[in-house]
């Protein structure tokens, strides 16, 4: 049996400690202590429905073991929207019709928050490599295209005036 | 996850010296690297390797950079394909290696993938190592008993079977900046454009000197049981002013250096007819850069 250890890292922006066995997936302790909102897809990285952010930058979940993210800040897509109003990303997903199932999503906006970190003005080909790790079988990515679009928008908008 | 093993995660470089030291034997069992994980856990999952111990390189922060002084670009082992897109310097003088990461997995395998991990993945379809062969790099193998510096182009023994010692950890990538009159292109031909397998993956280093082509390096991805360089085809090259008749003559002798198989993905003929296709087309560019 793999050993079992408490490591301390931060979730959306709550610090926790979790017990964790070596052999533990990041995304199966997640789905463990609740966060439904990070999806499990192929659990071999091709599909990105369990992407995550780990100091800001997004993985996907099933190919790290969890102690590897001791003392790092992990954010999941409930956690972008922390501090009241709603992020502009799910914002932008739901006005533009870009949920379908909604199966893709929480990974489909992680992934995005960390490609418009790197790249605030992405065009077309910055938006489909940044995206080309999450898999959606519903919308044909047209109107996630045009989400993120308008939310790379809002959030230089919302840059400029800070 | 069902697969079971130990975990260490040791906060300096000597410590994971000594935690790989106890590795016998290597292969798929025994102590293990962990870097990004993306092969790693992909293949514990497929039950393609059974370690009994990882030992997980993510607090080793010395390793992780890409330094250019003196002349040489070092880039340390954990160096994600990200980290490459992001350094500003790079694409300057290694535009090979940037076109490789740009095209390298989905976003979240390039946050985690490292170069190390590439390389000693041992796939032959691994995209880094082209673009690292034709820049004529080394790597640095340590263990507790010191470092040793091995060239790329002699690391790789047979299909998964590299130089590493049992237990020898890969610290640093690093070659010589390019000289002012050279070029370096990379091309990977795969099913689609992002997130996919390489077909076929080309990578083309030249050199001018005095109107001729003074150094050229070919190196030739997913068409033989490693990434290898095309030695016969670059000869033909050296000392010449290429001509796209001897282009396209170096461009065949190419294919005769590759032994490429069927797969799901293409047939060796087709693989065969796109290392000529491409090898002309990456000559070409990297010529007509440079005269
Ligand atoms: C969805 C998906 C897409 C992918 N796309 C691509 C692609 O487009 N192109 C491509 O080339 N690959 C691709 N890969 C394969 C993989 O991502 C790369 O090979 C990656 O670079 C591996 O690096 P890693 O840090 O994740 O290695 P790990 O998985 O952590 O390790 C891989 C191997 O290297 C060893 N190792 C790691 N670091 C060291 C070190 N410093 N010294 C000695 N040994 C070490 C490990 O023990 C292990 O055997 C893909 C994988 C996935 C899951
Ligand atoms: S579940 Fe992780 S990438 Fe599909
Ligand atoms: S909305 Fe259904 S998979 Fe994307």
């Amino acid at each position: 049996m793999a050993e079992t250890k408490t490591i301390a890292l931060t979730i959306n922006g709550r610090d926790r400690k979790v017990a964790a066995p070596a052999n533990a997936t990041l995304l199966e302790t997640l789905r463990e202590l609740g966060y439904f909102e990070v999806k499990s897809g192929c659990e071999k990285g091709d599909c990105g429905a369990c992407a995550v952010l780990v100091d800001g930058e997004a993985i996907d979940s099933c190919l790290a073991l969890t102690w590897t993210v001791a003392g790092r800040a992990v954010t999941t897509v409930a956690g972008l929207s922390l501090g009241g109003a709603k992020h502009p990303l799910i914002e932008a997903f739901e006005k533009s019709g870009a949920v379908q199932c909604g199966y893709c999503t929480p990974g489909l906006i992680v992934a995005a928050q960390s490609m418009l970190k790197d790249t605030p003005e992405p065009d077309d080909d910055d938006i489909r490599l940044g995206l080309s790790g999450n898999l959606c079988r519903c919308t044909g990515y047209t109107k996630v295209f045009d989400a993120v679009r308008d939310a790379a928008a809002v959030l230089r908008g919302a840059e400029s005036q800070a | 996850m069902y697969a079971d093993f130990d975990l260490v995660i040791p906060e300096t470089l000597d410590e994971a010296l000594e935690a790989l030291a106890g590795a016998v034997g290597g292969g798929n069992g025994g102590t293990q690297p962990l870097a990004g994980g993306t092969n790693m856990i992909v293949d514990l999952r497929a039950r393609r390797v059974a370690p009994s111990r990882l030992v997980g390189l993510g607090r080793l922060d010395g390793l992780r950079g890409i330094r250019i002084a003196d002349g040489r670009v070092r880039m340390g082992a954990r160096t994600t394909m990200s980290d490459i897109l992001r350094h500003p310097d790079l694409a300057g003088h290694a535009p090979s290696l940037v076109d490789q990461a740009r095209v390298f997995g989905g976003q979240m395998v390039r946050n985690a993938a490292t170069v190390a991990g590439n390389i000693c993945s041992g796939s032959p379809a691994a995209d880094a190592v082209p673009a690292l062969l034709a820049l004529d790099a080394e790597v640095t193998l340590a263990s507790p008993s010191g470092t040793r510096v091995v060239p790329l182009s002699e690391f790789f023994l047979g299909y998964k079977r590299d130089a590493r010692a049992p237990g020898e950890l890969m610290t640093e990538i690093a070659w010589d900046i390019p000289p002012a009159h050279s070029s370096n292109r990379f091309y990977k031909l795969a099913l689609r454009k992002g997130d996919a397998i390489t077909v076929v993956g080309v990578a083309v280093a030249l050199a001018a000197e005095d109107g001729k082509c003074g150094t050229a390096r070919i190196a030739l991805g997913a068409v033989a049981p490693i990434v290898k360089r095309a030695t016969a085809a670059e000869a033909m090259l050296c000392g010449q002013a290429l001509t796209p008749e001897l282009i396209d003559a170096a461009a065949r002798q190419a294919v005769d250096d590759v032994d490429p198989i069927d797969d799901i993905r293409a047939s060796a003929e087709y693989r065969r007819h796109c290392v000529h296709a491409l090898t002309r087309r990456l000559v070409t560019q990297a010529w007509e850069r440079l005269t």
